[in-house]
């Protein structure tokens, strides 16, 4: 056998199994959604249709808040904790990437246990103000989980980026007379670009599809991955489920093929 | 002088309170889990009876999923150690059509492919009634993960050259797979299979959708179990998951800083 | 050991252009001898390692090639089965193995049993003296051990032709040399058929039976070591290898017409008449007093490098000449000097070629 067949041959399980379980799949998905009683409309109706727009508002709006405020909180902690060296900092670093292998569901919960009917917040405030404050199960609540799902993993990719600077840019910067702010604003940020498009893909593509959390937190919060998922449960409508499905995937695909290209790194979301 | 202390300390006071907003809720939720009423507090008493209502409800969720866990780590290993060696060696255009078509899982929502795999699989009574549609979800969901692990220390090590010499030993495409690229991808390959066995155990996404009432895993009795039980129990519950993913954890944890200390020599 | 080993290498009309469509090499046909070693010498691109890909079996020539090794046509044979012996530049040592493992690896491969594996993997160990460090990992080699290991590896098999790719550019200059001393005794005492690849001017001419000048993708000149240095067949091969004066003059009745003066040619190179370039080695130029010399010039620069001097001297020619003067006699710039120049030093090249 000459090693072209065996390369060749090397790939065939993984094609076997990616063309059955995905790519076919996939494909009908695509088929599904222009099957319905809309036809290929379905699509447009995700636009259209005010309910679905509305969603899609929500959805978008609601990612697009738990990216920028990931993105401040995560630049923060991580510049901090990569760029000084204090007694107890590997532990703050375990502390703060602990979260990552958490899955949506159980961020949910974490969630409800901050926020909800017993949560911890709720009794701080009746103790303080004498009123329970309780928001686990509304859009704050999911916005509280998607915040907790982003930071371990955008802190990550800051701390990278941040170890990965080259010091010498800043001395440069210093010995052409600029002061810190300057350093910070002319050097560091802008080194920083990359990962900060990288991050925001990631948050942003994944709390645009997360449904862990929004299903641990609520059925009724008003987000596209549950609406796709009461379509196909409740309503039955698989065709608009799975038009609303590949809308989705193809923005989240788009957003980080698109992140990609800006910041060259390998980007991807999970959970 | 003054300026960067309280700098400092604003920072740190900062940093605290994220690590706090991640830590609190988990340390309640393990806390939650081994006390006799939560609403009452800890004072209420330790136990570990929830622990053991969650191990006569869900044992079986716990032992599917590290069935679905390994079976997953066997398929991807099996298909994507091939796999890798054969996009990194042909490379070009074409690997990275491959490369990018693979990755797809991972940034379409878990739910888009749930769907599709419902919608094409449905029909398949046995096939969709058995653990084994939960396996195929989950590898096409890991599969990227295990195969970029791999590539990423083929891309660190010549593995051409390697191959080459190898060959003019007179060994076989097969030998040299065997001999030489398998056991100097090692690295790679504990990465990947550490990173496919965490996502499988915690994998919901697509696993809720794809479960039957006879195939549940453990993120779905979690979510069964969040849902429908009271408090102490799911906090026992997800006390039993962290048990099981924190080991895996701290793995991953030294696998990045020996690779990293491993790269920051050789530069 | 001092058998001949090895077969001879036929390489018969071997052209190579990559899928991209680059030619990396024009059709190339060339003979080695059983047991001799020739070495590639070119600059980077000129297709020598190409070449040596096609002789080990890592590339197929286009259409029309054929590679025999001792009139057997081996050229459709990858390279597993054509039993080569191989080092490469970066030595490809498997980090997973030994070096013990690492030098058995291909008597493994073909089934050997374990005891006549260490007796000869023991034996090359002591042949290219790394005794001793038989369960070393390979990442506790320093570069000159690695070197060895590389080549122990690549011998064990007792391979038909032992193939050598840049295999001392990884070093630095004096393990170079006394690697390559070592390399030169290793390969006349396992008398092999050896193809060696190398830009390094000095290796090839202490290491190569025959030299193979290598530009462009084509062969630009093939001989020993003395007629590659002596009588370059063209102008490249002339400035590639070694130091070189290129004179373009007017050539007539036995001599070189030069803004310095007469230069007289001797050999069949009497009867040449017109424009000619002429290549004229710097040491092969003498200084004498400038009275009755036949060509005189001034000193312009003069550079101690130890066992010589390397002088420029301009009014000669179009461009200053270089001189390798002994290191005894003194000279300094603006000296007027006389110079020269045996005819038999003076070779020339037909202008089209330059």
């Amino acid at each position: 056998m000459s090693g072209a067949t065996f390369l060749r041959l090397s790939l065939v399980p993984l094609a076997v199994i990616v063309l059955a379980f995905f790519v076919l799949p996939m494909s009908q998905l695509i088929i599904a959604g222009a099957n319905g009683p809309l036809g290929l409309k379905a699509y447009a109706a995700i636009l259209l249709e005010p309910r679905y727009r509305e969603t899609l508002v929500n959805t978008v709006l609601l990612s697009l808040a738990v990216t920028l405020a990931t993105l401040v909180i995560s630049t923060i902690a991580g510049l901090f904790v990569q760029r000084n060296r204090f007694p107890g900092r590997a532990v703050l670093i375990a502390m703060l990437t602990f979260p990552l292998a958490f899955p949506g569901v159980v961020v949910g919960f974490m969630i409800i246990l901050l926020a909800g009917r017993q949560g911890l917040i709720g009794e701080v405030t009746q103790n303080l103000a004498g009123g329970k404050v309780v928001f686990a199960y509304s859009i704050g609540g999911l916005f509280l989980g998607y915040l907790y799902f982003s930071i371990p993993r955008v802190i990550l990719t800051v701390m990278a980026a941040v170890e990965k600077l080259d010091p010498r840019l800043e001395e440069a910067a210093r010995s052409l007379g600029a002061g810190p702010w300057a350093v910070q604003r002319d050097v560091i940020l802008p080194a920083l670009t990359p990962a900060f498009i990288a991050s925001s893909a990631i948050s942003f593509a994944t709390a645009m599809g997360a449904f862990g959390t929004a299903f641990t937190l609520a059925t009724n919060i008003d987000v596209l991955a549950m609406l796709i998922y009461t379509e196909f449960t409740l309503g039955a409508n698989i065709a608009m489920a799975a038009a609303l499905s590949v809308g989705l995937g193809v923005v989240a695909w788009a957003i980080l093929a698109l992140a990609r290209s800006f910041a060259g790194a390998a980007v991807a979301a999970a959970g | 002088m003054m300026k960067t202390r309280i700098l400092f300390g604003l920072q740190l006071v900062f940093t605290l309170l994220v690590a706090a907003f991640l830590i609190v809720p988990a340390l309640l939720s393990m806390v939650a889990g081994v006390t006799v009423n939560y609403f009452r507090g800890i004072r209420s008493g330790v136990t570990l009876d929830w622990i053991g209502q969650v191990w006569t409800l869900y044992a079986d969720t716990i032992g599917r999923s590290f069935e679905v866990a390994l079976a997953t780590l066997l398929v991807t290993l099996l298909i994507g150690i091939p796999a890798a060696y054969a996009l990194h060696r042909r490379g070009g255009r074409f690997s990275r059509v491959v490369e990018e078509i693979i990755t797809l899982p991972i940034a379409i929502p878990g739910l888009a492919t749930a769907l599709a795999l419902i919608l094409t699989y449905g029909g398949f009574g046995d096939f969709r009634r058995s653990w084994l549609f939960i396996l195929a979800g989950h590898v096409i969901f890991t599969l990227p993960f295990m195969v970029r692990a791999v590539m990423a220390v083929f891309a660190t090590i010549d593995v051409k050259t390697l191959d080459e010499s190898a060959a003019s030993l007179g060994a076989s495409p097969w030998r040299r797979f065997r001999d030489v690229i398998v056991p100097n991808a090692k690295p790679g390959v504990l990465a990947g299979a550490l990173m496919v066995v965490t996502l499988s155990l915690g994998e919901f996404n697509l696993t809720w959708m794809l479960h039957t009432p006879l195939t549940k895993t453990l993120p779905v009795g979690l979510a069964d179990s969040y849902a429908s039980m009271r408090l102490e129990i799911a906090s026992a519950y997800t006390l039993i998951f962290f048990v099981m993913i924190i080991p895996l954890l701290v793995a991953m944890q030294m696998i990045g800083d020996s690779t990293r200390l491993m790269t920051g020599r050789k530069s | 050991m001092t058998e001949v080993q090895g077969v001879s290498v036929h390489l018969q009309a071997c052209a190579k252009t990559f899928p991209d469509g680059t030619r990396a090499l024009e059709a190339v046909s060339l003979d080695v001898a059983r047991g001799e070693t020739m070495v590639f010498l070119g600059p980077s691109g000129c297709g020598k390692t190409t070449t040596l890909r096609i002789i080990a079996g890592l590339e197929r020539p286009d259409a029309g090639g054929r590679v025999l090794f001792d009139g057997e046509d081996v050229t459709h044979l990858p390279i597993e089965r054509r039993k080569v012996g191989m080092v490469f530049q970066s030595y490809a040592l498997f980090p997973n193995m030994s070096v013990a493992e690492n030098i058995g690896y291909s008597l493994k491969i073909r089934g050997i049993d374990r005891a006549e594996r260490a007796a000869r993997v023991a034996e090359l160990m002591a042949l290219t003296g790394i005794g001793g460090l038989e369960n070393r990992s390979i990442d506790q080699l320093s570069g000159g051990q690695r070197q060895r290991v590389a080549l122990a590896r690549a011998v064990a098999m007792r391979p038909r032709v032992l193939l050598l790719d840049e295999p001392l550019t990884a070093l630095d200059a004096s393990l170079r040399e006394r690697l390559r001393a070592e390399l030169n005794r290793l390969l006349r005492s396992l008398g092999i058929t050896a193809v060696y690849v190398t830009h390094d001017q000095a290796e090839a001419m202490a290491l190569g039976d025959r030299i193979v000048v290598m530009r462009s993708g084509a062969i630009a000149q093939i001989g020993t070591p003395r007629e590659i240095y002596f009588e370059p067949a063209n102008r490249f091969v002339a400035e590639f290898v070694g130091a070189a004066n290129i004179l373009e003059a007017e050539a007539g009745e036995g001599f070189l017409a030069l803004r310095g003066g007469r230069l007289p040619i001797g050999g069949s190179a009497k009867a040449v008449k017109g424009n000619v370039v002429a290549m004229v080695r710097p040491e092969a130029v003498t200084f004498v007093a400038p009275e009755g010399a036949l060509l005189t010039g001034r000193v312009e620069t003069v550079s101690f490098i130890g066992d010589r001097l390397r002088c420029t001297v301009v009014g000669v020619s179009e461009r200053p000449l270089s001189i390798d003067a002994p290191n005894t006699i003194s000279v300094s710039p603006g000296d007027q000097v006389g110079l020269s120049i045996d005819p038999d030093a003076v070779r020339l090249f037909p202008k089209e070629s330059a």
